[in-house]
Protein backbone atom coordinates (compact mmCIF):
# COMPACT_ATOMS: atom_id res chain seq x y z
CA UNK A 1 0.00 0.00 0.00
CA UNK A 2 1.05 3.52 -0.94
CA UNK A 3 1.76 6.02 2.01
CA UNK A 4 1.48 9.73 1.71
CA UNK A 5 4.31 11.38 3.22
CA UNK A 6 4.01 14.25 5.96
CA UNK A 7 6.72 16.88 5.39
CA UNK A 8 7.59 19.04 8.56
CA UNK A 9 8.42 23.05 7.58
CA UNK A 10 8.86 24.45 10.95
CA UNK A 11 5.24 25.09 12.41
CA UNK A 12 3.48 23.23 9.43
CA UNK A 13 2.86 20.09 7.70
CA UNK A 14 3.01 19.81 4.64
CA UNK A 15 0.84 16.54 2.76
CA UNK A 16 1.61 16.63 -1.04
CA UNK A 17 -0.44 14.07 -2.56
CA UNK A 18 0.61 11.95 -5.90
CA UNK A 19 -1.03 9.02 -6.18
CA UNK A 20 -4.25 8.29 -6.24
CA UNK A 21 -6.65 7.80 -3.23
CA UNK A 22 -7.83 4.70 -2.27
CA UNK A 23 -10.03 4.22 0.79
CA UNK A 24 -7.28 2.75 2.32
CA UNK A 25 -4.32 5.10 1.63
CA UNK A 26 -6.89 7.92 2.97
CA UNK A 27 -7.43 6.45 5.88
CA UNK A 28 -3.71 6.20 6.80
CA UNK A 29 -3.46 9.19 5.78
CA UNK A 30 -5.70 10.76 8.14
CA UNK A 31 -3.94 8.30 11.65
CA UNK A 32 -0.40 9.45 10.43
CA UNK A 33 -1.56 13.35 10.25
CA UNK A 34 -3.59 13.16 13.50
CA UNK A 35 -0.14 11.47 14.98
CA UNK A 36 2.31 13.86 13.63
CA UNK A 37 0.11 16.76 14.85
CA UNK A 38 0.38 15.75 18.20
CA UNK A 39 3.73 14.53 18.27
CA UNK A 40 5.02 17.94 16.61
CA UNK A 41 2.40 20.51 18.17
CA UNK A 42 2.09 22.00 14.70
CA UNK A 43 -0.58 24.84 14.04
CA UNK A 44 -0.67 24.27 10.73
CA UNK A 45 -1.74 21.57 7.52
CA UNK A 46 -1.04 22.16 3.98
CA UNK A 47 -2.26 19.81 1.84
CA UNK A 48 -0.78 20.10 -2.28
CA UNK A 49 -3.09 18.70 -4.32
CA UNK A 50 -0.92 20.01 -7.35
CA UNK A 51 -0.47 16.51 -8.91
CA UNK A 52 -4.16 15.29 -9.04
CA UNK A 53 -6.10 15.13 -11.94
CA UNK A 54 -9.27 14.35 -10.49
CA UNK A 55 -11.34 15.70 -7.26
CA UNK A 56 -14.46 14.08 -6.85
CA UNK A 57 -16.87 13.63 -3.76
CA UNK A 58 -14.36 10.54 -2.42
CA UNK A 59 -11.21 13.16 -2.31
CA UNK A 60 -13.52 15.95 -1.70
CA UNK A 61 -15.01 14.24 1.90
CA UNK A 62 -11.40 13.17 2.61
CA UNK A 63 -10.13 17.02 2.84
CA UNK A 64 -13.20 17.68 4.52
CA UNK A 65 -12.27 15.17 7.25
CA UNK A 66 -8.83 15.58 7.68
CA UNK A 67 -9.82 19.73 8.00
CA UNK A 68 -11.96 18.59 10.72
CA UNK A 69 -9.25 16.34 12.38
CA UNK A 70 -6.92 19.13 12.29
CA UNK A 71 -9.35 21.48 14.13
CA UNK A 72 -9.73 19.46 16.86
CA UNK A 73 -6.01 19.18 17.29
CA UNK A 74 -5.70 23.37 16.47
CA UNK A 75 -4.11 23.34 13.50
CA UNK A 76 -5.20 25.15 10.51
CA UNK A 77 -5.87 23.56 6.85
CA UNK A 78 -5.05 24.84 3.82
CA UNK A 79 -5.68 22.88 0.59
CA UNK A 80 -3.16 24.20 -2.02
CA UNK A 81 -2.82 24.26 -5.90
CA UNK A 82 -5.83 23.12 -7.01
CA UNK A 83 -5.63 22.67 -11.31
CA UNK A 84 -7.78 25.50 -12.64
CA UNK A 85 -9.64 22.07 -15.00
CA UNK A 86 -10.54 20.29 -11.40
CA UNK A 87 -11.91 23.61 -9.97
CA UNK A 88 -14.48 24.02 -12.50
CA UNK A 89 -15.30 20.51 -12.91
CA UNK A 90 -15.75 20.89 -8.99
CA UNK A 91 -18.47 23.89 -9.84
CA UNK A 92 -20.32 22.33 -12.39
CA UNK A 93 -20.53 19.02 -10.31
CA UNK A 94 -22.25 21.67 -7.48
CA UNK A 95 -19.31 20.13 -4.97
CA UNK A 96 -18.29 22.78 -2.54
CA UNK A 97 -15.28 22.21 -0.13
CA UNK A 98 -16.98 23.52 2.74
CA UNK A 99 -15.27 24.34 5.98
CA UNK A 100 -11.84 23.89 3.68
CA UNK A 101 -9.18 27.61 2.90
CA UNK A 102 -7.79 27.13 -0.08
CA UNK A 103 -4.53 29.16 -1.64
CA UNK A 104 -2.93 28.88 -5.11
CA UNK A 105 0.43 27.76 -3.95
CA UNK A 106 2.41 26.07 -0.88
CA UNK A 107 4.25 29.53 -0.66
CA UNK A 108 0.69 31.34 -0.28
CA UNK A 109 -0.98 28.44 1.97
CA UNK A 110 2.24 29.10 4.44
CA UNK A 111 1.51 33.02 4.34
CA UNK A 112 -2.50 32.15 5.21
CA UNK A 113 -1.43 29.95 7.90
CA UNK A 114 1.55 32.86 9.55
CA UNK A 115 -1.42 35.50 8.67
CA UNK A 116 -3.90 33.46 11.03
CA UNK A 117 -1.94 32.56 13.93
CA UNK A 118 -0.67 35.95 14.19
CA UNK A 119 -4.51 37.24 14.03
CA UNK A 120 -5.15 34.70 16.80
CA UNK A 121 -1.94 36.20 18.97
CA UNK A 122 -2.35 39.79 18.21
CA UNK A 123 -4.99 41.26 20.62
CA UNK A 124 -5.19 44.86 19.22
CA UNK A 125 -5.56 44.47 15.53
CA UNK A 126 -4.29 46.71 13.08
CA UNK A 127 -0.45 47.69 13.47
CA UNK A 128 0.44 50.75 10.87
CA UNK A 129 3.78 50.47 10.75
CA UNK A 130 3.78 46.93 9.00
CA UNK A 131 1.67 48.71 5.94
CA UNK A 132 3.50 49.11 2.85
CA UNK A 133 3.38 52.57 1.18
CA UNK A 134 2.70 53.03 -2.54
CA UNK A 135 2.83 56.25 -4.05
CA UNK A 136 1.04 56.36 -7.47
CA UNK B 1 -26.94 12.21 -66.94
CA UNK B 2 -26.66 15.94 -68.41
CA UNK B 3 -24.74 15.26 -71.31
CA UNK B 4 -23.75 11.85 -73.59
CA UNK B 5 -20.63 11.77 -74.71
CA UNK B 6 -21.11 13.25 -78.08
CA UNK B 7 -23.20 16.28 -76.78
CA UNK B 8 -19.86 16.68 -74.92
CA UNK B 9 -17.79 16.60 -77.60
CA UNK B 10 -20.46 19.03 -79.96
CA UNK B 11 -19.90 21.79 -76.58
CA UNK B 12 -16.29 21.24 -76.77
CA UNK B 13 -16.47 22.32 -80.54
CA UNK B 14 -18.98 24.82 -80.51
CA UNK B 15 -17.12 26.60 -77.81
CA UNK B 16 -13.69 26.07 -79.12
CA UNK B 17 -14.78 27.28 -82.59
CA UNK B 18 -16.15 29.94 -81.36
CA UNK B 19 -13.96 31.02 -78.56
CA UNK B 20 -13.10 34.37 -78.76
CA UNK B 21 -17.13 35.57 -80.10
CA UNK B 22 -18.13 33.37 -76.73
CA UNK B 23 -15.55 34.67 -74.56
CA UNK B 24 -16.04 38.22 -75.22
CA UNK B 25 -20.08 37.80 -75.30
CA UNK B 26 -19.56 35.50 -71.33
CA UNK B 27 -17.59 38.51 -70.44
CA UNK B 28 -19.61 41.32 -71.70
CA UNK B 29 -22.89 40.00 -69.77
CA UNK B 30 -21.32 39.07 -66.54
CA UNK B 31 -19.60 42.59 -66.69
CA UNK B 32 -22.87 44.13 -66.96
CA UNK B 33 -24.28 42.30 -63.92
CA UNK B 34 -21.28 42.98 -61.90
CA UNK B 35 -21.69 46.69 -62.16
CA UNK B 36 -18.01 47.51 -62.64
CA UNK B 37 -16.95 46.17 -59.10
CA UNK B 38 -14.59 44.04 -60.83
CA UNK B 39 -12.52 44.81 -64.22
CA UNK B 40 -13.51 43.56 -67.22
CA UNK B 41 -9.76 42.32 -67.56
CA UNK B 42 -10.15 40.31 -64.06
CA UNK B 43 -13.35 39.18 -65.62
CA UNK B 44 -11.97 38.12 -69.06
CA UNK B 45 -9.70 36.10 -67.62
CA UNK B 46 -11.68 34.26 -65.35
CA UNK B 47 -14.33 33.48 -68.20
CA UNK B 48 -10.98 32.92 -69.93
CA UNK B 49 -10.34 29.73 -67.31
CA UNK B 50 -13.72 28.92 -67.36
CA UNK B 51 -13.98 28.32 -70.59
CA UNK B 52 -10.80 26.25 -71.21
CA UNK B 53 -11.76 23.94 -68.22
CA UNK B 54 -15.21 23.52 -70.10
CA UNK B 55 -13.84 22.76 -73.31
CA UNK B 56 -11.23 20.11 -72.04
CA UNK B 57 -14.20 18.54 -70.05
CA UNK B 58 -16.61 18.48 -73.05
CA UNK B 59 -13.61 16.85 -74.76
CA UNK B 60 -13.11 14.20 -72.60
CA UNK B 61 -16.77 13.59 -72.57
CA UNK B 62 -17.55 14.83 -69.34
CA UNK B 63 -21.70 13.28 -68.71
CA UNK B 64 -22.12 15.41 -65.49
CA UNK B 65 -20.36 17.42 -63.34
CA UNK B 66 -19.99 15.27 -60.56
CA UNK B 67 -18.07 13.06 -62.69
CA UNK B 68 -14.44 11.85 -62.46
CA UNK B 69 -13.32 14.07 -65.54
CA UNK B 70 -15.07 17.01 -64.05
CA UNK B 71 -12.13 17.37 -61.66
CA UNK B 72 -10.77 20.35 -63.34
CA UNK B 73 -13.83 22.20 -64.33
CA UNK B 74 -15.08 21.73 -60.42
CA UNK B 75 -11.93 23.44 -59.18
CA UNK B 76 -12.27 26.30 -61.51
CA UNK B 77 -15.85 26.80 -60.39
CA UNK B 78 -15.15 26.55 -56.56
CA UNK B 79 -11.66 28.83 -56.93
CA UNK B 80 -14.01 31.57 -58.36
CA UNK B 81 -16.76 31.27 -55.89
CA UNK B 82 -14.29 31.07 -53.52
CA UNK B 83 -12.75 34.36 -54.31
CA UNK B 84 -16.66 35.99 -54.83
CA UNK B 85 -17.31 34.70 -51.53
CA UNK B 86 -14.45 36.60 -49.70
CA UNK B 87 -14.65 39.77 -51.59
CA UNK B 88 -18.23 40.12 -50.62
CA UNK B 89 -20.15 39.48 -53.63
CA UNK B 90 -23.92 38.03 -52.97
CA UNK B 91 -24.81 35.06 -54.45
CA UNK B 92 -26.33 35.92 -57.30
CA UNK B 93 -23.61 38.25 -58.93
CA UNK B 94 -21.85 35.01 -58.14
CA UNK B 95 -24.04 32.45 -59.88
CA UNK B 96 -24.80 34.69 -62.94
CA UNK B 97 -21.18 34.41 -64.26
CA UNK B 98 -22.22 31.23 -64.47
CA UNK B 99 -25.69 31.09 -65.83
CA UNK B 100 -24.61 33.77 -68.41
CA UNK B 101 -22.86 30.99 -70.39
CA UNK B 102 -26.58 30.08 -71.81
CA UNK B 103 -27.69 33.44 -73.09
CA UNK B 104 -23.81 32.82 -75.17
CA UNK B 105 -24.85 29.33 -76.06
CA UNK B 106 -28.31 30.07 -76.92
CA UNK B 107 -26.77 33.01 -79.17
CA UNK B 108 -24.23 30.24 -80.81
CA UNK B 109 -26.66 27.44 -81.57
CA UNK B 110 -29.13 30.02 -82.73
CA UNK B 111 -27.13 30.36 -86.02
CA UNK B 112 -26.76 26.71 -86.85
CA UNK B 113 -29.96 25.28 -86.28
CA UNK B 114 -30.16 21.21 -87.02
CA UNK B 115 -31.84 18.52 -86.32
CA UNK B 116 -31.01 17.95 -82.68
CA UNK B 117 -30.18 21.26 -81.71
CA UNK B 118 -33.21 21.60 -79.35
CA UNK B 119 -31.88 18.44 -77.51
CA UNK B 120 -28.34 19.54 -77.02
CA UNK B 121 -29.36 23.11 -76.02
CA UNK B 122 -31.45 21.31 -73.13
CA UNK B 123 -28.55 18.90 -72.38
CA UNK B 124 -25.93 21.84 -72.10
CA UNK B 125 -28.53 24.27 -69.74
CA UNK B 126 -29.09 21.46 -67.70
CA UNK B 127 -24.98 21.06 -67.31
CA UNK B 128 -24.83 25.09 -66.73
CA UNK B 129 -27.30 24.41 -64.06
CA UNK B 130 -25.29 21.93 -62.49
CA UNK B 131 -22.22 24.05 -62.59
CA UNK B 132 -24.46 27.54 -61.13
CA UNK B 133 -25.42 25.08 -58.20
CA UNK B 134 -22.37 23.78 -57.36
CA UNK B 135 -21.18 27.46 -57.63
CA UNK B 136 -23.65 28.54 -55.08
CA UNK B 137 -22.67 25.42 -52.87
CA UNK B 138 -19.08 26.22 -53.00
CA UNK B 139 -20.23 29.83 -52.37
CA UNK B 140 -22.16 29.44 -49.12
CA UNK B 141 -19.43 26.95 -47.77
CA UNK B 142 -16.69 30.06 -48.13
CA UNK B 143 -19.08 32.34 -46.22
CA UNK B 144 -19.53 29.71 -43.68
CA UNK B 145 -16.09 29.13 -43.10
CA UNK B 146 -15.36 33.10 -42.55
CA UNK B 147 -17.91 33.36 -40.15
CA UNK B 148 -16.59 30.23 -38.22
CA UNK B 149 -13.00 31.78 -38.27
CA UNK B 150 -14.29 35.11 -37.21
CA UNK B 151 -16.14 33.81 -34.43
CA UNK B 152 -13.09 32.34 -32.95
CA UNK B 153 -10.95 35.04 -33.49
CA UNK B 154 -13.78 37.59 -31.65
CA UNK B 155 -13.13 34.80 -28.93
CA UNK B 156 -9.24 34.93 -28.72
CA UNK B 157 -9.65 38.66 -28.95
CA UNK B 158 -12.17 39.48 -26.59
CA UNK B 159 -11.46 37.61 -23.62
CA UNK B 160 -7.95 39.27 -22.34
CA UNK B 161 -7.01 39.02 -18.49
CA UNK B 162 -4.44 41.43 -17.64
CA UNK B 163 -2.40 42.19 -14.55
CA UNK B 164 -3.33 45.40 -12.51
CA UNK B 165 -1.15 44.79 -9.51
CA UNK B 166 1.22 42.69 -8.00
CA UNK B 167 -0.97 39.80 -6.90
CA UNK B 168 -3.96 41.17 -8.87
CA UNK B 169 -5.26 40.44 -11.96
CA UNK B 170 -8.38 41.87 -14.07
CA UNK B 171 -10.97 40.27 -16.96
CA UNK B 172 -12.52 43.43 -19.09
CA UNK B 173 -15.57 41.74 -20.48
CA UNK B 174 -17.11 43.48 -23.48
CA UNK B 175 -19.73 41.98 -25.32
CA UNK B 176 -22.74 39.64 -25.21
CA UNK B 177 -21.30 36.29 -22.62
CA UNK B 178 -22.76 33.09 -24.06
CA UNK B 179 -21.90 29.68 -22.49
CA UNK B 180 -18.87 29.16 -25.24
CA UNK B 181 -17.44 32.61 -24.10
CA UNK B 182 -17.99 31.94 -20.66
CA UNK B 183 -15.87 28.96 -20.55
CA UNK B 184 -12.97 30.59 -22.19
CA UNK B 185 -12.96 33.21 -19.57
CA UNK B 186 -13.33 31.18 -16.65
CA UNK B 187 -10.34 28.75 -18.14
CA UNK B 188 -8.29 32.04 -18.93
CA UNK B 189 -9.04 33.52 -15.92
CA UNK B 190 -8.38 30.82 -13.90
CA UNK B 191 -5.00 29.76 -15.60
CA UNK B 192 -3.40 33.28 -15.48
CA UNK B 193 -4.18 33.30 -11.66
CA UNK B 194 -1.83 29.83 -11.38
CA UNK B 195 0.51 31.37 -13.79
CA UNK B 196 0.78 34.86 -11.97
CA UNK B 197 -0.22 33.25 -8.56
CA UNK B 198 -2.04 36.03 -8.06
CA UNK B 199 -4.51 36.12 -4.98
CA UNK B 200 -7.34 38.55 -6.29
CA UNK B 201 -9.13 39.09 -9.39
CA UNK B 202 -11.42 41.45 -10.80
CA UNK B 203 -14.11 40.85 -13.44
CA UNK B 204 -15.18 43.69 -14.71
CA UNK B 205 -18.63 43.73 -16.51
CA UNK B 206 -18.53 47.72 -18.07
CA UNK B 207 -18.94 46.34 -21.60
CA UNK B 208 -21.23 43.40 -20.97
CA UNK B 209 -24.51 44.86 -22.32
CA UNK B 210 -27.36 42.67 -20.50
CA UNK B 211 -26.99 40.50 -17.44
CA UNK B 212 -29.67 37.75 -17.11
CA UNK B 213 -29.59 34.53 -14.72
CA UNK B 214 -27.75 33.14 -17.12
CA UNK B 215 -25.02 35.55 -17.36
CA UNK B 216 -24.86 35.59 -13.19
CA UNK B 217 -24.99 32.57 -13.26
CA UNK B 218 -21.72 31.94 -15.10
CA UNK B 219 -19.99 34.83 -13.46
CA UNK B 220 -20.86 32.75 -10.08
CA UNK B 221 -19.42 29.84 -11.51
CA UNK B 222 -16.04 31.26 -12.16
CA UNK B 223 -16.10 33.24 -8.45
CA UNK B 224 -17.10 29.89 -7.32
CA UNK B 225 -14.07 28.27 -8.72
CA UNK B 226 -11.76 31.10 -8.39
CA UNK B 227 -12.41 30.33 -4.64
CA UNK B 228 -12.10 26.82 -4.65
CA UNK B 229 -7.92 27.26 -6.19
CA UNK B 230 -7.68 30.56 -3.10
CA UNK B 231 -8.15 33.27 -5.05
CA UNK B 232 -10.68 36.04 -4.37
CA UNK B 233 -12.88 37.40 -6.63
CA UNK B 234 -14.55 41.05 -6.96
CA UNK B 235 -17.47 42.33 -9.43
CA UNK B 236 -16.76 45.66 -10.84
CA UNK B 237 -18.38 47.78 -13.65
CA UNK B 238 -21.97 47.56 -12.62
CA UNK B 239 -24.08 50.12 -14.25
CA UNK B 240 -26.77 51.61 -12.84
CA UNK B 241 -29.74 49.65 -14.94
CA UNK B 242 -27.30 46.70 -14.12
CA UNK B 243 -28.07 46.88 -10.60
CA UNK B 244 -31.77 47.16 -11.07
CA UNK B 245 -31.82 44.28 -13.37
CA UNK B 246 -30.45 42.37 -11.08
CA UNK B 247 -31.90 43.23 -8.50
CA UNK B 248 -35.40 42.49 -10.26
CA UNK B 249 -34.23 38.94 -11.49
CA UNK B 250 -33.42 38.53 -7.88
CA UNK B 251 -29.80 37.02 -8.09
CA UNK B 252 -27.53 36.47 -5.23
CA UNK B 253 -24.05 37.40 -5.21
CA UNK B 254 -23.72 36.47 -1.41
CA UNK B 255 -20.62 37.48 -0.16
CA UNK B 256 -18.96 37.99 -3.15
CA UNK B 257 -18.04 42.03 -3.37
CA UNK B 258 -19.41 44.06 -5.71
CA UNK B 259 -18.08 47.54 -6.84
CA UNK B 260 -19.84 50.21 -9.10
CA UNK B 261 -16.19 50.95 -10.48
CA UNK B 262 -12.71 49.62 -11.46
CA UNK B 263 -11.21 51.95 -9.71
CA UNK B 264 -13.15 51.55 -6.47
CA UNK B 265 -12.57 47.39 -6.79
CA UNK B 266 -8.55 47.76 -7.31
CA UNK B 267 -8.65 50.23 -3.92
CA UNK B 268 -10.88 47.39 -2.39
CA UNK B 269 -7.82 45.24 -3.08
CA UNK B 270 -5.17 47.10 -2.51
CA UNK B 271 -6.47 47.90 1.23
CA UNK B 272 -7.06 44.25 1.74
CA UNK B 273 -3.83 43.44 0.97
CA UNK B 274 -2.12 46.24 3.19
CA UNK B 275 -1.05 48.81 0.42
CA UNK B 276 -2.05 52.13 1.15
CA UNK B 277 -1.87 55.52 -1.40
CA UNK B 278 -1.09 58.34 -0.88
CA UNK B 279 -1.09 61.15 -2.93
CA UNK B 280 2.14 63.56 -3.82
CA UNK B 281 2.30 66.55 -4.08
CA UNK B 282 2.50 68.05 -7.55
CA UNK B 283 6.51 69.13 -7.88
CA UNK B 284 6.47 72.24 -9.43
CA UNK B 285 9.86 73.16 -12.15
CA UNK B 286 10.87 76.30 -10.98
Amino acid sequence: MERVPILKIGDILLVSIQVDMSDQTAVQLQEDLAERIVATGCHGVIIDITALDIVDSFVGRMLSTIASISKVLDAETVVVGMRPAVAITLVELGLSLNGIRTALNVERGMELIAASRTDDWDEAPGDEDAETTATP
Amino acid sequence: MALSAEQGGRLAHLLSQHADRSIDRWTEIVTGSLRGRLSRAELARQVQELHRALVEAGQQGVSDLAAEHGGELRAVLSELSTNRARQGFSATETAISVFALKDVLLELMEQERGDDTLRDFVAFSALVDQMGLFTFETFVRARESLIADQAEQLLELSTPVVKLWEGVVAVPLVGTLDSARAQVVMERLLQTLVDTSSPYAIIDITGVPAVDTQVAQHILKTVVAARLMGADCIISGIRPQIAQTIVALGIEFGDIATKASLADALRHVLRLTGVETTARRARREA
